[in-house]
């Protein structure tokens, strides 16, 4: 009789129960992103600005000569309308291969024939997304806050910007939200990420294109509605109490922003099933 | 032909299908299919595009059915289909993995998605893996290996949570002769040694005959057959291999005409069936009666091909993939 038998034995231990599989899917995903280096390199050139702002705010609760650096709360916005390029290349780095690959190498069909529904696939896959989105965009925000209150030494500025910690959570995750779905949208129509990013990078540009060419033309922003990232300016304006940077009434950005969402729900719905059926 | 069980007269059964419908738009992939498949090592036979994999998928509640009911393992696939794959595994038929993952943690991986705990699913991961025979390209990304091992790969996923039930599609595509022989091995150690219930979809005859004991044939979207492969064998009688000299096509009417059960191959070589009672002499006779020369003639063993013709009727379609698995 062998000492160790490497036959086949029946399993008799604990079964997790069913609804946690998603994160079985985030945590994996997660770890396979952060394991490149390459992404771990934007991902430190995404905390650059943060750095300067914490400078910024060093110097001028430190430094009398220059206390018109100090913070106000349309820094925070500036801060997070900065972090829109980063946004960007994050959703193509780790939003474009996340379906697209499982569909190249017939995945899908792996991951749903074990016990998950395809809800907790998509929520599985787009929690990889958000949580990297917000690690550039929500947690830099915070962390700037937070420095801030460290330097002055007092709550005064936050208590006076209490609307600050809702306005930055709001903002930073219709804007992780709207970036995920559309990028898991898309990448769940091919199976090349490159096609995706490519994809996604045309969606983005040709629409604020079409935006900023009328504006030219027209001298009005009227057709500012069909640009998502224009549709988020105006909604983190709203949130940040500032004036508004378009014509456009803030309930069609929310509305813009309310059916990109929900389209990309209906393509997900559409396009993520265990068999694929070609009629 | 046998009788297809009723679903309510199915007793010890893994899988129960009542009048189950599916189409892909206008075409009828399964049609009105009723089935029972018991206990054991139960083998899904017929051509390619008979309605096996759209089968499978069904049961595994992917593909919902237009009508009718399906119960796997006692539990309604409509109402319960996460209960269902928590207990089945599947091999997909065509090349499926999680891309940018070393065998071990695919496995392991796959394991957790089951519902194991992971320091669980990775201990499973590396026993099947060698269990499979990858033990040694473990640690190898699944997407540097060879169809084989891929095929290999796709049986230690399924297999990882233990399954009470596994679905084979398709398992020995693409391997060579020795890597094919290994996998039916296992497929058939684990039906008789390990107390697991297989259902293998194939269209290879040799393959389900070597590893099954109970066989369910389909054809065009409806099972044509169903029993243990030594009734659907037939009782008494005989099987010559013949071939004649002459209109061949004219000697197997005859022979039809006068109740003997006849089947033509590709190699100008029919299988005829001769009651009991009768042997090789009649078949002279007829030969002789028609002015044709008998140039071959070998007693025979009823097989799974000869199920498969009576089923379907002549048409042959494991011939190709036989030859090519060999």
């Amino acid at each position: 009789m062998p000492i160790h038998d490497q036959g086949y034995r029946r399993y008799t231990g604990h079964r997790e129960p069913h609804g946690r599989r998603w994160w079985v899917i985030a945590r994996a995903g997660m770890l396979a992103v952060v394991k490149q280096r390459r992404f771990l390199g934007l991902l430190l050139v995404a905390w650059v600005p943060f750095v300067v702002r914490v400078v910024q705010i060093y110097v001028s609760q430190n430094f009398q000569q220059v206390s018109f650096l100090a913070p106000k709360a349309e820094m925070f916005r500036d801060f997070l309308g900065q972090q829109g390029i980063f946004v960007f290349f994050v959703t193509i780095a780790v939003g474009a291969p996340l379906v697209a690959n499982d569909r190249r190498a017939n995945a899908l069909q792996i991951y749903l024939s074990k016990p998950l529904t395809r809800v907790e696939y998509v929520v599985g896959k787009l929690a990889i997304l958000l949580a990297f989105l917000l690690l550039v965009t929500w947690a830099p925000a915070m962390l700037l806050l937070a420095v801030q209150m460290l330097f002055a030494g007092s709550l005064t500025f936050v208590r006076n910007n209490l609307f600050l910690v809702p306005a930055i959570t709001l903002l930073s995750i219709v804007e992780a939200l709207v970036a995920s779905c559309t990028m898991l949208a898309l990448s769940s129509t091919s199976r090349s990420s490159r096609f995706v990013s490519i994809m996604f990078a045309g969606v983005m540009f040709f629409t604020s294109a079409i935006a900023n060419v009328s504006r030219a033309m027209t001298g009005r922003t009227t057709l500012a509605w069909v640009s998502p990232t224009l549709m988020l300016d105006e909604l983190g304006d709203l949130v940040f109490r500032l004036r508004l940077r378009s014509d456009v009434p803030p309930a069609v950005a929310v509305l813009v922003i309310a059916v990109l969402i929900l389209g990309s729900i209906a393509i997900l719905e559409r396009r993520v099933r265990g068999v694929e059926v070609v009629t | 032909m046998a009788e297809p069980t009723t679903f309510a007269a199915a007793g010890d059964a893994v899988v129960r299908l009542d009048q189950v419908s599916i189409a892909y738009g206008r075409h009828q992939a399964l049609s009105d299919v009723s089935a029972v498949f018991p206990r054991g090592a139960v083998g899904l036979l017929g051509p390619n595009g008979a309605g096996k994999s759209t089968m499978i998928k069904a049961l595994l509640g992917l593909l919902p059915p237009a009508r009718g009911r399906m119960q796997v393992l006692g539990l309604d696939v409509a109402a319960a289909p996460l209960a269902i794959r928590a207990r089945v595994g599947y091999m997909p038929e065509s090349d499926a993995h999680i891309p940018g993952m070393t065998a071990v943690s695919f496995v392991a991986y796959c394991g957790e998605l089951a519902g194991l705990p992971a320091v669980d699913a990775m201990q499973r991961a590396h026993e099947v893996l060698y269990y499979v025979g990858l033990g040694e390209a473990r640690y190898r990304n699944v997407e540097t290996y060879s169809t084989g091992m891929k095929q290999r790969i796709k049986l230690a996923q399924a297999l990882v949570h233990d399954p009470d039930l596994l679905f084979l599609d398709e398992p020995t595509n693409g391997m060579d002769p020795k890597g094919r022989d290994e996998m039916l091995a296992l497929v058939r150690d684990l039906a008789l040694n390990k107390g697991v219930n297989v259902i293998v979809s194939s269209h290879l005859l040799p393959d389900v005959e070597y590893t099954c004991d109970y066989v369910v044939v389909m054809d065009k979207g409806t099972v044509a057959t169903e029993g243990t492969i030594e009734t659907l064998k037939g009782p008494g009688g005989r099987v010559f291999e013949v071939r004649v000299k002459g209109d061949a096509e004219r000697f197997v009417a005859v022979l039809r005409e006068a109740g003997l059960e006849c089947h033509e191959t590709e190699e100008d070589v029919m299988r005829v069936f001769v009651p009991d009672g009768e042997g090789a002499s009649i078949l002279f006779r007829f030969a002789a009666r028609e002015g044709m020369q008998m140039r071959h003639l070998r007693p025979s063993v009823p097989t799974l091909e000869d199920v498969f013709a009576r089923a379907v009727g002549e048409e042959r379609p494991g011939r190709a993939g036989e030859r090519a698995a060999r």
